[in-house]
């Protein structure tokens, strides 16, 4: 039981005041973001990062990651009151929250989401706890080939797991790398794709492109809907919570059954959006009353809640463990780390105890002080909503503008911003997923790295991605997702055609 | 960028942009993006050299997924069966978009040249007045007490400095 007290000594360097109030003040900060139209998490995080660059890394990824939670908390308020997902892994939520709430039953819902988040984060930081150090002490022994497979296997799942065409895929993908490629070359000292001007030699921040990718383009996309407001009110009272709460436990094996789905896509890079459409698939099919999901029940605001709580919470596992992000916040969160001078991997659990396992404390207390935060202030976040529009987006241009400023001190990154918006904004329509371009914009100097050094020992022979057991199999389960696409069509055509999954139309390419 | 092209494009036909239409463009954008590349990747060395894989080795290899990605999705969207043909913007959207971008880059330029916060005091209340149609008075006091609160939050509070602009107009502040 080492983790235990190496977790108790976490939860001590976390318990000051200090720091839980930073944890009240991230997780507000975090549900505000979870709750406008064109903040979401991995943005806000990003916008939020160069304020924490004088705090110490524990109490910067104790405020951050505490607005990683509160943004998975919000948007389920928007979702259930107003129809419409602040989050991309809400969807799932509205299709039985929002009927709930016309049916004047919004306070039940709220509650049930709030809660069903609360289990399925709980479930998530537990399994952190226990296999977070086992994986970091198993990874200590890679080499460059064994964590090339690992990148490997992370993008290609995107392709083998991913909805969508897996052409589209693979450009965000590539656009992603080749992107990291511009200005210096880490190994080499060469300028690269910079044409000549100076001002590219710093590269292309993937901090401005996710506040471009995610902040502008969500609201020009929000403008073209011409968005207007109309949503249910809520009053959440103690006797709501407990009855809901008195109710809950009947839905235990739908909560157990979700957060095994939603940590499973949180560890793999799938991510949370998909975690939440499988889960709520799964409990239509399984539950009950299966048959009346869709009309308001209560289940049907459970499954995908845990489900994507689970998966947000369980991707900082390969971020911490690996210094594999899951998901494109976890990518931020891991931008900030290695900008505090931390480098996230296996030796990060040998390195920086304190720092671990503080951040794993503050997960357990964060979700916490999040269910207490949101419970008692929704009718505050629902008020917020009824602030028109046209108020609200030209502030939410400003803070992006601000935010992309800050991160270098550039006024040309202003302008890129924009850019990645406008591209933000077509891909979004055009369904190019945006999280592998993100990833591979965050990891794409470190896989290159990590490919060459392996070429290097092997003298540009391939074969050195099979040389143990070990490096075989990741790189052989790589291939195998990256063809993924082609096989399943194959096996299709030989099988008789099955139904498609349901709420294949509904769920976006995240 | 590269898709500013095809916005304007769009706005400029009377006909609404099918999805496939659009699709192909960004196809053939981003096959241009793989081009120079791997041209570039070339010129900087994607064999191997004396000591190891040239500085373009990786890259080559990103840009050729990236053309032969393309041309993949230029053959689902013009030739393949399963085009969507789907509108992408009709005109009202189009000019709701085109309302918030076109302001945006503006604001932009203003930034550079007026600096973050009298651009952003502007720009909120302009946005307010003719796209909020609020009253000028109200949009103007908020637009100022908005950024009143940055100036204070960045460069009091955090002791963050942000862009002045080229022009400064506040100087006297001595910020």
């Amino acid at each position: 039981m080492e983790e235990l007290s190496a977790l108790m000594q976490g939860f001590g360097v976390v318990l000051t005041p200090v720091n839980i109030g930073l944890m009240f003040v991230g997780i507000i900060l975090g549900v505000l973001i979870g709750v406008l139209p064109g903040l979401g998490g991995a943005n806000g995080v990003a916008i939020l990062l160069p304020l924490t660059f004088s705090m110490s890394p524990t109490s910067a990824i104790v405020m951050l990651s505490c607005i990683y939670w509160g943004a998975l908390f919000g948007g389920a308020i928007t979702s259930i009151l107003f129809n419409i997902p602040g989050e991309p892994w809400s969807v799932a939520t509205t299709f039985d929250g929002y009927p709930l709430a016309q049916k004047g039953r919004a306070g039940q819902a709220l509650t049930a989401a709030f809660t069903s988040s609360f289990v399925g984060a709980f479930f998530a930081v537990l399994m952190i706890t226990f296999l977070a150090p086992l994986v970091a002490k198993f990874a200590l022994r890679f080499g460059a080939p064994e964590f090339f497979s690992v990148y490997l296997l992370t993008f290609c799942s995107f392709v083998g797991m991913g909805k969508g065409s897996p052409f589209k895929i693979l450009v965000a993908m590539c656009l992603g790398f080749a992107l990291a490629a511009v200005g210096m070359d880490t190994v080499t000292g060469q300028l690269r794709m910079t044409f000549g001007m100076t001002e590219l030699m710093r590269g292309f921040d993937f901090l401005i492109a996710v506040i471009g990718l995610f902040g502008i383009g969500e609201i020009l996309l929000s403008m073209e809907e011409g968005l207007e407001f109309s949503g249910k009110s809520a009053r959440i009272n103690p006797k709501v919570v407990w009855e809901t709460w008195k109710e809950l436990p009947r839905y235990w094996v739908t909560s157990l059954r979700s957060s095994l789905v939603g940590i499973w896509m949180g560890i793999t890079p799938g991510g949370a959006t998909p975690a939440s459409f499988m889960s709520y698939g799964l409990a239509k099919k399984m539950s009950r009353n299966g048959a009346k999901f869709g009309t308001g029940e209560v289940e049907g605001v459970v499954a995908p809640e845990t489900a994507a709580h689970a998966a947000g919470t369980s991707a900082l596992l390969p971020m911490l463990a690996l210094g594999i992000p899951g998901s494109p916040t976890a990518a931020v969160l891991l931008g900030g780390l290695l900008i505090w001078g931390l480098q996230p991997g296996p030796l990060l659990f040998v390195e920086q105890k304190d720092f671990v396992w503080g951040l794993i404390a503050s997960m357990y207390l964060g979700n916490i002080v999040g269910l207490i935060v949101v419970l008692t202030t929704v009718p505050l976040f629902a008020s917020i909503l009824r602030i028109p529009f046209s108020i609200i987006a030209p502030v939410i241009i400003v803070i992006c503008a601000i935010g992309a400023y800050t991160v270098h001190n550039a006024m040309l990154d202003i302008w890129f911003m924009l850019g990645f918006g406008v591209v933000g904004y077509v891909f979004k329509k055009l369904d190019y997923p945006l999280a592998p371009l993100v990833l591979a914009l965050v990891l794409g100097d470190k896989a290159e790295d990590s490919f060459r050094q392996a070429m290097l020992v092997s003298q540009g022979d391939v074969s050195i991605m099979w040389s143990n057991s070990l490096v075989g199999t990741i790189t052989t389960l790589a291939l195998l997702m990256l063809v993924w696409p082609l096989l399943s069509k194959l096996l299709a055509k030989l099988r008789p055609p099955k139904d498609k999954p349901d709420f294949a139309e509904e769920q976006p390419v995240d | 960028m590269s898709s500013d092209r095809e916005d304007r494009a769009a706005g400029d036909s009377p006909a609404v942009a099918k999805n496939a239409t659009v699709d192909a463009i960004v196809a053939a954008i981003i096959f241009i993006i793989g081009a120079v590349v791997v041209f570039e990747a070339r010129r900087l060395g994607a064999t191997w050299t004396s000591d190891g894989p040239g500085a373009g080795y990786f890259p080559f290899y990103i840009g050729l997924i990236l053309c032969v990605s393309s041309l993949g999705i230029l053959y689902q969207a013009t030739v393949g069966k399963g085009r969507d043909t789907d509108a992408f913007v009709d005109r009202v959207q189009l000019r709701r978009v085109a309302s918030v971008l076109l302001p945006a880059t503006v604001y932009v330029f203003a930034i550079w040249l007026l600096g973050i916060y009298v651009a952003s005091a502007v720009y909120v209340a302009l946005f307010m007045i003719i796209l909020g149609k609020y009253q000028p008075v109200r949009s103007v006091v908020l637009g100022i007490v908005i950024n009143a609160f940055f100036f204070v939050m960045f460069e009091v509070w955090f002791k963050v400095p942000l862009y002045k602009g080229v022009l400064d107009p506040l100087r006297f502040l001595g910020y």
